[in-house]
This record gives structure tokens, C-alpha cells and sequence, in this order.
């Protein structure tokens, strides 16, 4: 009974990731490719991309710092930010990077400040929540770990 | 459009991923990898280069575009400068048409966005005849 609860948690928690925005088809692919040789694929990519993409966060934080901005510089920070977080189906996170890279072309510093503040609020958001959701995962056990419903 | 030199190491296809993104690396090996393709990784275009210079050779090589020390574009034209006859499939985020063709122009064989999908690899490797 436990499990059969467990499992339906998942199930909702999953599907509240979808439902909310927060999460895309890329998502998707990530637990197609995950099998019995790698049953925590997709955890250890998000894992993976919240290690190395802090870094990037830095970067940008400390290039909008400056009293002159270069543009071309938090683009390019900006553009493989974006590209990783596409990669694991942060959907959210991904349509504010478009935004800041807009506001990147048009030369607008305070559009771009504004802008990194709602990207690290979304990216801080879909942390929190990816981390109950394998918590969860892992607590309903291996069972999981295989073919979603798509 | 170059030709495959053939797997190295018997029948088994093998590949080269070129990504400066450990997450785009583990996405695109684990897909390989689950297609039966043996795969090694190269962080830039400079160790992508290093590695033909020390004698490795790759059935199909995976190449970003935007990468620290030496870019794909830089890379693809050196390896193709070396004889390098490895079909060469760009892969970036970027979609306007000039940035796509100046890659291109470096010397692929194919350009797709990523991340790639099985699809999209099952299609490359159909292009180059390794798959039915």
C-alpha cells in the first residue's frame, strides 16, 4: 500500500512539473535514455548541470557588477547558460535566458539586471523542486526509474 | 562531402563528442552509448585536434560550435587541414542561417541543434549509411 502511495506521488509530482512550466519535452528524452545500466541518469545530469551551471551564475553576476556593461560578454555567458539548462527541460529558467539575451541585443543593462534576478529565482525554484521529486523517486524505489507514461 | 575513414577497432562504430557542457557530454554519450557506439569526449577543439595528432581516429565526430581555447569552426577546419575524413556533424543552439552556414562552411557534413535526440542521431547515422 506504501508503495502503490509512493508510486502515485511520483506520478502527480512528475506530472505537476509538466503542468506548472517548469519542466519540457527535453525532460523527457532524459528519462527515455535512463535504463537499468543507469537508473539515476536524469538525477545525476540535474546534478551535474546545478554543479557546473553555479559558475556560470557567478560569471554573470559578477559582469552585470561592472559600472560598463559588455553586452557581448553576458551574451555569450548567457548563451551556453541557456544551452545547458535546454538540455535537461528547464523550460522556465530557458524562456528568461531568451529574454536576457534580448535585453543583451537591445543594450538595456537595467532590462538584463532585472531579467538575472527572475532567472535565478526560476532556476532556484526548479532545484527545490527537482529535489523533493527525486527524493521521492528514490523512496518509491527502483520501480520508478523506468518508462514514463508520456 | 568527406567520407568515413571506418571504425578503427573492428565493426563497432565509434565517435568523438567536442563539448566545453559536461551536461550536453553526458546526454550525448549516454544516447550514443545506448545506440551501440562506442564514444570519447573532447572539452574543446584543441583536444579534439590533439587527439587525431596522437594518432586516435573516430567514425563520427560530434562538434559544438561555441567552445573556450579553440571553437568548432576552428577545429573542424584543422582536422579537415590534417586529412581527417570523419563525417562531422555540428551541433549548437544557434539558429540564424549566416551562423549555420559559416560552420558548415569549416567542413561538416551535417548540422543539427541540440540537444540531439536518438532520432536525430538514427537520422545522421542513416545519412552515412552505418544503419539500415
Amino acid at each position: 500500500m506504501e508503495r502503490t502511495r509512493l508510486r502515485r506521488q511520483v506520478a502527480l509530482t512528475r506530472q505537476s512539473l509538466f503542468d506548472q512550466g517548469f519542466l519540457d519535452e527535453q525532460f523527457i528524452q532524459l528519462e527515455d535514455l535512463q535504463d537499468d545500466a543507469n537508473p539515476n541518469f536524469v538525477e545525476e545530469v540535474v546534478t551535474l548541470y546545478y554543479r557546473d551551471s553555479a559558475r556560470l551564475i557567478t560569471n554573470i553576476e559578477k559582469a552585470l557588477e561592472k559600472n560598463s556593461l559588455d553586452f557581448n560578454k553576458l551574451d555569450g555567458f548567457m548563451h551556453q547558460f541557456k544551452g545547458s539548462s535546454s538540455s535537461i527541460g528547464a523550460k522556465k529558467v530557458k524562456a528568461e535566458c531568451t529574454l536576457f539575451r534580448e535585453y543583451c541585443r537591445a543594450g538595456n543593462g537595467e532590462g538584463c539586471t532585472r531579467t538575472f534576478q527572475q532567472i535565478k529565482k526560476e532556476y532556484a525554484t526548479l532545484k527545490r523542486k527537482l529535489e523533493a521529486y527525486f527524493q521521492v523517486v528514490r523512496q518509491a524505489g527502483p520501480a520508478e526509474t523506468a518508462c514514463w507514461p508520456k | 562531402m568527406a567520407t568515413s575513414n571506418g571504425s578503427s577497432t573492428g565493426t563497432k562504430i565509434t565517435a568523438l563528442v567536442v563539448d566545453d557542457d559536461r551536461v550536453i557530454n553526458a546526454i550525448h554519450c549516454k544516447l550514443l552509448n545506448k545506440l551501440g557506439i562506442e564514444n570519447h569526449v573532447a572539452a574543446n577543439g584543441k583536444e579534439a585536434v590533439d587527439l587525431h595528432c596522437s594518432g586516435k581516429k573516430f567514425d563520427l565526430i560530434l562538434m559544438d560550435r561555441d567552445m573556450p581555447i579553440m571553437n568548432g569552426i576552428e577545429a573542424t577546419r584543422e582536422l579537415r587541414a590534417m586529412g581527417v575524413r570523419s563525417i562531422i556533424v555540428g551541433v549548437s543552439t544557434r539558429s540564424i542561417k549566416q551562423e549555420i552556414q559559416e560552420f558548415m562552411d569549416s567542413g561538416l557534413d551535417d548540422y543539427q541543434e541540440k540537444p540531439l535526440t536518438s532520432s536525430k542521431v538514427i537520422s545522421i547515422l542513416r545519412k552515412i549509411d552505418f544503419v539500415d
